[in-house]
């Protein structure tokens, strides 16, 4: 069980994907790239099947959302190789209006409820999800409460009293 | 002239007037096994299709506790969040507080003396044995055993007491500040551990006693709900539960932190991946937890007297007396109450092991006083989700049985 | 010599054999020493409730031997937690159920008042959906707390009325929640 380094992974990903990975950058020693939604499957396929990387472990799925950028909407994947103890971060961005992206549940089951929770706060359609529907919040919600239009406390209170406040 | 002769009860069933056809009476029973639990595991649901005392298929329901941490988390300076992490997994506290404690250094690039990385793993230690010690209790009650439970309570009042000595609370405890502790540990909190690492061991030998060898503890966890390897890792299983099913992955061992290196502990590793595996794992690492704790108090022993703090005066708040005296630690102290810390424009990760798994947190910084995104990867959420498909073909009390082998925390599951 | 303190009988007339006062007074005795709670726990408050059910801080002693997780059975609500407004209707389900007489203690800050958890997905207290008796502050409040709260609702269970749910104060409240 050898550790591969950052670089070696970077190299074998740049081989096989080009430039479909862009912008690696390695904050705190975690190796990190962007990558498009047309090539994140076959990323993720490569990256969990290839002999040597065989990164099978799937940390996590989340969501973020830039306001200001041009395709505001990110899926952030965590991917563990347990075999050669090294972690890498893709991030996928989309566009605001309709973000959707393929499912990762053929490759790991455990991206089921994850993708549903990243759906529930942002709204990303995740395409070919076996149940795609809200996790944590109420399901008569209609709108994705992590956007960061959506405020934190709930507008209809009307015990609050905004002067003792500061509003 | 035709005798009648005695029906069997499904003959009776078929002819009554009610049922129009066979299918009907195969018909599955919908259970719902609701948010208010009996079994006091937190508020989840699952509907099941019941055939007869046979679970055909479960859909599990979460969300009942949301409270949006990680909304409210971007509205908040860094420390202010840490009261917020204590209420993740509530039964093991101080783990959560070290880990975002550690996240938010990483991110500084604060590195805190060896002091206070043994002091951070007594308390992180201590707190693992109360997760695994409400876990096997309930454990224990679920299988209709309640006295070793009461046993267990007993010694989490122990710590209860340690974690006030430390820190003034019992539960939610909000140890530390970001670069160490608040305080040092008084003489009274050593003298406390020091009682509690005499006299827990043979409490817990008494309730190794009661289980481990019982008849039918055993014939009701043996064998049931067994996992492999290979299902667990797909599910991104982590903590006890993974390592029961044979795969030695710890954080602790993985990617040390807070000095773990420099212990010397074993991680117990189970075959099957049942419930009695499961129920073995806690207990196992409950005294590798105590033999940890008794090397850090005495590496804490060999360090400088008195160190419970980085210096690091920009994040962490400078004594009284200085901050009445001393101009730069008066802007200091203003600048971090008011939580204008200057934080860099970056995104980190790091892990720690919790009582149920890789507990992570990615946070994501813009520079501001507050974090740009916060993401809990909280172990008991992803490890709840096999629990329907698992739940398949089980008779109904093993599913309850395998529930609370999962050891999901409401507070974790939903955050 | 016992410490143990028996309860003090109420005024009446004694005479050698017999002992009569009023049906209302010793029924309020009975009841305020036999609340069976009903814990509601859904986190952190629920884990302070476990260790004073436990053996250190006893709730049994103060009469609530039998925690029953059926409302229909127990006496006394214990709120401990956060409620979500996903729970909300659940925990109205549960008040609805319980059978007169019926008492509610809202414990933690979150069930007093929605507590640290200003959000969009918690209610801010239990008493936007039900009617509550007691308040038992804290975050989570101390064993000795909860049994603080269970003394006082002991404490307001003996000078209640016989039949509190016929009187004209308890159907405006129950009216003002939209309870039957």
């Amino acid at each position: 069980m050898g550790k591969i380094s950052n670089q070696a992974v970077l190299q074998k990903l740049t081989e096989r994907f080009g430039s479909a990975v862009s912008i690696p950058s390695e904050p705190f020693g975690l190796l990190t790239f962007e990558t498009g939604k047309e090539h994140i499957i076959d990323v993720l396929t490569f990256l969990k099947e290839d002999p040597e990387l065989k990164f099978n472990y799937l940390t996590d799925i989340t969501g973020i959302h830039y306001p200001e950028k041009e395709l505001p909407i990110g899926v952030i994947y965590h991917l563990h190789s347990l075999y050669n103890n090294v972690r890498v971060r893709i991030k996928v961005f989309l566009e605001e209006r309709n973000p959707v992206i393929p499912t990762a549940v053929n490759l790991w089951k455990g991206a089921n409820w994850m993708e549903r929770e990243t759906y529930d706060f942002f709204g990303i359609v995740f395409e070919g999800h076996p149940d795609l529907r809200r996790i944590l919040n109420v399901d008569e919600m209609t709108v994705f409460p992590m956007r960061k239009e959506f405020p934190l406390e709930d507008p209809n209170r009307a015990d609050k009293k905004d002067f003792f406040f500061g509003r | 002239m035709q005798i009648k002769r005695t029906f069997s009860l499904e003959d009776k069933l078929m002819n009554h007037p009610a049922i129009k056809s066979s299918e009907q009476l195969q018909d599955t029973m919908t259970l719902n096994l609701g948010p208010t639990h009996p079994a006091t595991h937190g508020v989840f649901q699952n509907v099941l299709e019941m055939d007869g005392e046979r679970i055909v298929s479960g859909v599990s329901t979460i969300g009942y506790i949301h409270r949006a941490f990680e909304k409210i988390a971007e509205h908040r300076p860094y420390y202010q969040i840490t009261p917020l992490t204590d209420r993740l997994n509530y039964c093991s506290s101080p783990i959560n507080n070290m880990g975002w404690h550690m996240t938010v250094e990483k991110m500084l690039g604060i590195q805190t003396p060896k002091r206070v990385d043994y002091l951070r793993v007594i308390v992180m230690e201590l707190a693992r044995i109360t997760d695994h010690l409400i876990c096997n209790g309930i454990l224990g009650v679920d299988t209709g055993a309640f006295s070793g439970f009461l046993y267990l309570m007993q010694e989490r009042e122990h710590i209860y007491e340690i974690y006030e000595e430390i820190c003034g609370a019992r539960l939610t405890t909000n140890i530390g500040r970001i670069g160490g502790f608040e305080r040092d540990f008084n003489d009274i909190a050593f003298a406390k551990l020091r009682k509690f690492l005499k006299n827990f061991p043979p409490v817990l030998k008494e309730f190794e006693n009661l289980f481990d060898r019982n008849r039918i503890f055993i014939e009701r966890t043996a064998g049931v709900a067994a996992v492999d390897a290979e299902t667990a890792l797909q599910y991104s299983w982590s903590g006890p539960i993974l390592r029961a099913c044979g795969v030695d992955y710890d954080v602790r061992v993985n990617e040390p932190y807070s000095s773990y290196e420099d212990f010397d502990f074993d991680i117990p590793v189970g075959t099957n991946g049942d419930v009695y595996d499961r129920y073995m794992v806690r207990n196992e690492e409950m005294w590798q937890s105590l033999r940890i704790i008794e090397q850090a108090l005495e590496k804490v022993e060999k360090e400088p007297k008195g160190v419970f703090a980085a210096d690091v005066p920009e994040y962490y708040l400078p004594p009284k007396e200085e901050v009445y005296n001393n101009m730069e630690a008066l802007i200091y102290h203003f600048k971090i109450v008011m939580g204008e810390i200057d934080a860099p424009k970056t995104e980190v990760y790091h892990c720690v092991e919790g009582g149920n798994g890789e507990l992570g947190f990615y946070l994501v910084s813009d520079g501001g006083r507050t974090p740009f995104r916060l993401h809990f990867r909280r172990p008991s959420f992803i490890n709840y989700q096999m629990y329907a498909p698992m739940s398949r073909g089980m008779l109904l009390s093993d599913a309850i049985i395998n529930m609370s082998s999962l050891n999901v925390i409401a507070g974790e599951l939903d955050a | 010599m016992s410490d143990i303190k028996l309860a003090e009988a109420p005024p009446g007339i004694e005479g050698s054999g017999f002992f009569a006062t009023s049906f209302e007074k010793v029924i309020a005795l009975a009841r305020s020493h036999s609340l069976w709670p009903l814990p509601f726990a859904t986190s952190c408050c629920g884990i302070e409730f476990m260790a004073t059910m436990g053996a250190h801080y006893d709730l049994a002693r103060f009469g609530s031997e039998r925690p029953s997780f059926s409302p229909r059975q127990a006496d006394m609500l214990l709120v401990m937690g956060t409620i979500a407004k996903k729970m909300g209707p659940v925990l109205r389900q549960v008040y609805i159920q319980m059978a007169e007489p019926r008492w509610v203690v809202a414990v933690g800050a979150c069930a007093a008042s929605g507590g640290i958890f200003d959000s969009y997905s918690v209610l801010q207290g239990i008493d936007e959906i039900i009617p509550v008796d007691v308040y038992v502050p804290g975050c989570p409040p101390r064993p000795e707390a909860i049994l603080s709260g269970v003394l006082k609702l002991q404490e307001l269970v003996r000078n209640e009325p016989l039949r509190r749910r016929n009187t004209p104060e308890y159907k405006e409240l129950l009216a003002k929640y939209g309870i039957q």
